[in-house]
C-alpha cells in the first residue's frame, strides 16, 4: 500500500518537474581558440548572448580553451574522455585528422540549402571539402600579411607609402631599416617573421612566393625537401644570419605583436586576425600589404573553421548548424571582421554597409581579402599535428643556427615520411 | 592450570578465532589504502604496459604489435634528446636548489630582525600558482624589454633572445626552477634544523670546534634524513615539469627544452598517440623505479636515522 503510494507520489512528480520545464532547451558547449591580440574572448561572449537573445531554445556555453594547438587538444582528450563538445572553432587544417578520429559529421546532411556553402570565399570553403563533403565552415579566416610601420620609413628615408614587393626589395629596404645606438646595439630591426607557433605557416608562405607546393591534395605527402623549400627557409635564415635585418634565435608568435607596436622592428608578417588589435594600440601611422613576391605573390589561407561533433544529438547538429549560420550571416562576418582584424568569410559581408564604411576610413582591412586571390590552401595533411611538429622544428633549427636549412628540413622530410607511410 | 586451558579444545578454537578476527581486522584497515594503491599506481602501470605493447587503429581496434613501439622509441630523436635534457636538467636544479635551500635554512634559524619576513620571502615562490610564475618569469626573459635585458642595457649590452637561443633556455629554466624549489626545501631544513638538540652545539663549542666543523661533523650529518626526502623530491620534480614548459617554450626551439613528461603530454593529447605514450612512460617509470631502488636498498641504510 506504501509502496504504491510512493511509486504514484514519484510519478507525480516526475510529471511535475517535466511540466515545470520550459520547451526543452537545446544545450550546446563551443570549444574556441584565441590566436591574436585583443579582447576576443569579450566579443564572442557578447555575441553568443546576442545569440541566446534570438534563439531562447537553444543554449551556448563558449569555453575559451588557449590556442589552436590546445583547442584541438582539449577537444580531442573531452572526446576520448566521453565529454566532447558539441561544436568547436579549430584550424581549418584539422579536418583530416578530425576526419581519422571520426569525430565530425559532413555539414551538408544537416542543412536543407546547399546553396548556403556558395555564400563563402571559394579560398575558405574549400579547406573543408574533401571528398564531395562539406566537413566545416569557415569563420576566423586570415592570411598572412606585412605590417608596416610608416614613420620607422619616413625615419629611414624611405617612401611610406610603398611595402617592399619583392624578396630582395625587403632585405634592401629592411637594411635601412635597421637601426643601432652608440655601442653598436641593434634598437630597430627591419623585419621579423615568426617562428614559433606557427613556423610551418610562415614557411609555406615563402615556398608558395618560390612556387612550390608543401602539400599534395590527399594529404600524404609533404615537399620540405624540394629546392625551392629549402631555398625559401634559406632566404628565412639569411634575414638573421647574413644581412643582419632580423634578430638571431627563434621570433615568438605571441610577442612578436608587441615588438612592432614598441617599434623594435620595422615591419612583421603576421595574420591579419591581429590587425584590429595592432590598429587600436599602435601609437603610429602603419600600413598593411599583400606579402612580397620571389616568383609570384602569395600565401597560404589559415584560421578556423566551425565543425559539429559526430557524438552530438540530431537536435544539437541542428542547432549547432543554427548557430554557425548565425555567427556566419554577413552582418555578423562584417562585425567579427571588424572587430578582429580577420577576413570576413563571405563576399556578402564586404557589401555590408557597415563594411563599406570601415574600410573607406581604414583601407587597411581589405588587403587580406585581396590577397585571397594569391592565396593557397593552408598546410593540411593526415597527423598534422606531428608535422606542424617536424616542420617546426626544422625552422627553429635553422634560424637558431644548430643546423643548415638543408639539413633540418631533410630530416623532417624523413620524419614525416615515416608517420605519412600509413596514409598511403 | 593454564596448560590445561590453552590444550583445552574449546580455549583453541577461541585463540583460532581471535586470530582470524585479527587477520579480518588487520586487512580492513588496509583495505582503503590499498584500495588506492591498486587503483591508483598498481593497475595504471600494469596497464600502461600493457598498452605499450599494443596500438590502437584508428577504428579503435587493438593490435599486438609487441615490442615494436619501443624500438620505434629507439628510433625517435626527440625522445633521446627529451631524455639527456632531463638529465642536464636534473643535474642542473637538484644540487644547487638542495644547497641554497640548506644556507637559506640556517641563516633565517638565527635569531634575527626581520626573520618571519625573511621566511615568508623565501617561501613565497612555492605558494605561487605555477602557471603565474611561468608568466612572470617569460617577462622577466623577453628579449630586449623583459626585466633582464633592461638590466642589461644599463650597461650598455644589448638584448639576448634567452628563452629563444638553444644555448640559452635550458639555463634559464633551471635558474627559475631553483628559484621556486630552493624555498620549499627550505621549510623542511628549517623544521629538521629546529628538531636539533642545542645540547650538541654547545658540546661542540665547548671542545672548541669551529662552526664549519660543527656543521660538518654533527649538524649536516643529523640533517640526512631530510636531505635523502628533499633529495627523492627534488628528483620528482625535475622529472615532473610540464606547465612551465607549455607557458614558456613549448619545448623549444628545436626541442632544446622538451622534458620527458612534457614529451610524453604531447604525445598523448596533441598527437593523440596513446600507445606510443604509453611506452614513453614506460621509459619514466623505470627511472624512477631505479631510483626508488636506490633509495631502499643503499641509501637508507647509510643515514643515520634519530
Amino acid at each position: 500500500m506504501i509502496a504504491r503510494r510512493t511509486i504514484l507520489m514519484a510519478a507525480a512528480l516526475a510529471a511535475l518537474s517535466v511540466g515545470a520545464r520550459p520547451a526543452a532547451a537545446v544545450d550546446l558547449t563551443m570549444y574556441y581558440p584565441v590566436a591574436v591580440g585583443g579582447p576576443v574572448t569579450k566579443i564572442i561572449d557578447d555575441m553568443v548572448s546576442r545569440f541566446e537573445k534570438d534563439n531562447p531554445d537553444i543554449k551556448v556555453t563558449a569555453v575559451y580553451a588557449g590556442n589552436y594547438t590546445d583547442t584541438m587538444t582539449k577537444a580531442m582528450t573531452a572526446m576520448k574522455g566521453g565529454q566532447p563538445p558539441q561544436l568547436s572553432v579549430l584550424l581549418s587544417t584539422d579536418v583530416f585528422t578530425l576526419m581519422d578520429e571520426n569525430a565530425i559529421v559532413p555539414i551538408d546532411g544537416l542543412v536543407s540549402d546547399k546553396s548556403w556553402f556558395k555564400e563563402f570565399y571559394p579560398a575558405f570553403i574549400a579547406n573543408g571539402q574533401i571528398d564531395g563533403k562539406t566537413w566545416s565552415v569557415p569563420f576566423q579566416r586570415s592570411t598572412i600579411v606585412l605590417y608596416w610601420n610608416k614613420e620607422a620609413f619616413k625615419e629611414a628615408g624611405l617612401d611610406p607609402e610603398k611595402a617592399p614587393a619583392s624578396w630582395d626589395e625587403m632585405v634592401e629596404i629592411s637594411k635601412k631599416l635597421v637601426k643601432k645606438d652608440g655601442a653598436g646595439n641593434t634598437t630597430r630591426w627591419g623585419v621579423e617573421i615568426p617562428s614559433t607557433g606557427y613556423a610551418y605557416w610562415m614557411l609555406q608562405a615563402l615556398a608558395i612566393e618560390n612556387g612550390q607546393k608543401m602539400m599534395n591534395e590527399p594529404g600524404n605527402e609533404v615537399y620540405l625537401t624540394a629546392p625551392k623549400t629549402v631555398a625559401a627557409l634559406e632566404y628565412w635564415v639569411d634575414l638573421s644570419r647574413k644581412h643582419n635585418v632580423a634578430p638571431a634565435g627563434s621570433i615568438d608568435w605571441a610577442t612578436l605583436r608587441t615588438d612592432f607596436l614598441e617599434g623594435k622592428t620595422a615591419m612583421m608578417w603576421h595574420t591579419t586576425g591581429n590587425l584590429t588589435a595592432v590598429k587600436d594600440a599602435a601609437k603610429f601611422q602603419f600600413g598593411v600589404a599583400m606579402l612580397p613576391a620571389k616568383e609570384k605573390r602569395g600565401s597560404p589561407t589559415g584560421g578556423g573553421n566551425f565543425y559539429i561533433f559526430k557524438s552530438a544529438s540530431p537536435e544539437q547538429q541542428k542547432a549547432a548548424v543554427k548557430f554557425i549560420q548565425w555567427m556566419t550571416a554577413p552582418e555578423r562576418a562584417a562585425e567579427w571582421s571588424m572587430k578582429t582584424g580577420y577576413v570576413a568569410v563571405s563576399p556578402a559581408a564586404y557589401k555590408t554597409p557597415a563594411m563599406q564604411e570601415y574600410a573607406k576610413g581604414f583601407p587597411q582591412a581589405t588587403v587580406a581579402r585581396d590577397q585571397l586571390e594569391h592565396a593557397v590552401p593552408e598546410l593540411s595533411v593526415h597527423e598534422n599535428g606531428r608535422i606542424y611538429k617536424f616542420v617546426g622544428d626544422a625552422v627553429q633549427a635553422a634560424v637558431t643556427g644548430a643546423q643548415k636549412p638543408q639539413e633540418a628540413l631533410a630530416a623532417a622530410q624523413q620524419q614525416a615520411d615515416r608517420v605519412l607511410r600509413a596514409y598511403k | 592450570m593454564s596448560d590445561y586451558a590453552a590444550s583445552s579444545p574449546i580455549a583453541t578454537r577461541r585463540a583460532g578465532s581471535q586470530a582470524w578476527w585479527n587477520a579480518v581486522n588487520a586487512w580492513l584497515l588496509l583495505l582503503p589504502a590499498a584500495v588506492l594503491l591498486i587503483a591508483f599506481t598498481h593497475f595504471p602501470i600494469l596497464a600502461t604496459i600493457r598498452h605499450s605493447l599494443f596500438i590502437t587503429r584508428r577504428n579503435g581496434t587493438e593490435v599486438f604489435v609487441g615490442l615494436e613501439s619501443y624500438q620505434a622509441m629507439m628510433a625517435d630523436p626527440i625522445f633521446w634528446r627529451a631524455l639527456v635534457n632531463n638529465f642536464w636538467f636534473a643535474l642542473g636544479t637538484i644540487p644547487t636548489s638542495i644547497a641554497l635551500a640548506l644556507m637559506m635554512a640556517i641563516w633565517v634559524n638565527r635569531n634575527m630582525r626581520g626573520r618571519g619576513f625573511l621566511r615568508l620571502a623565501y617561501f613565497t615562490p612555492t605558494v605561487l600558482p605555477m602557471i603565474a610564475v611561468a608568466n612572470i618569469w617569460l617577462f622577466f626573459y623577453t628579449p630586449d624589454y623583459g626585466l633582464l635585458d633592461q638590466l642589461r642595457a644599463l650597461f650598455g649590452l644589448a638584448g639576448w633572445n634567452w628563452l629563444g637561443d638553444p644555448s640559452t633556455v635550458m639555463g634559464c629554466l633551471i635558474v627559475m626552477v631553483i628559484w621556486k624549489e630552493a624555498g620549499f626545501f627550505m621549510i623542511f631544513y628549517l623544521a629538521a634544523l629546529q628538531q636539533l638538540s642545542p645540547d650538541l652545539d654547545e658540546a661542540a663549542a665547548i671542545e672548541g670546534a669551529s662552526r664549519w666543523y660543527t656543521f660538518r661533523r654533527i649538524t649536516f650529518p643529523l640533517l640526512m634524513p631530510t636531505t635523502l626526502f628533499v633529495a627523492i623530491n627534488a628528483v620528482i620534480n625535475s622529472f615532473k615539469l610540464v606547465d612551465h614548459l607549455v607557458i614558456m617554450t613549448k619545448g623549444g626551439p628545436n626541442n632544446a627544452s622538451t622534458l620527458l613528461l612534457y614529451y610524453i603530454y604531447e604525445v598523448a593529447f596533441t598527437f593523440q598517440d596513446s600507445s606510443y605514450a604509453a611506452t614513453l612512460t614506460v621509459v619514466l617509470l623505470v627511472l624512477l623505479s631505479t631510483l626508488a631502488l636506490i633509495k631502499f636498498g643503499y641509501l637508507d641504510r647509510r643515514i643515520h636515522y634519530q
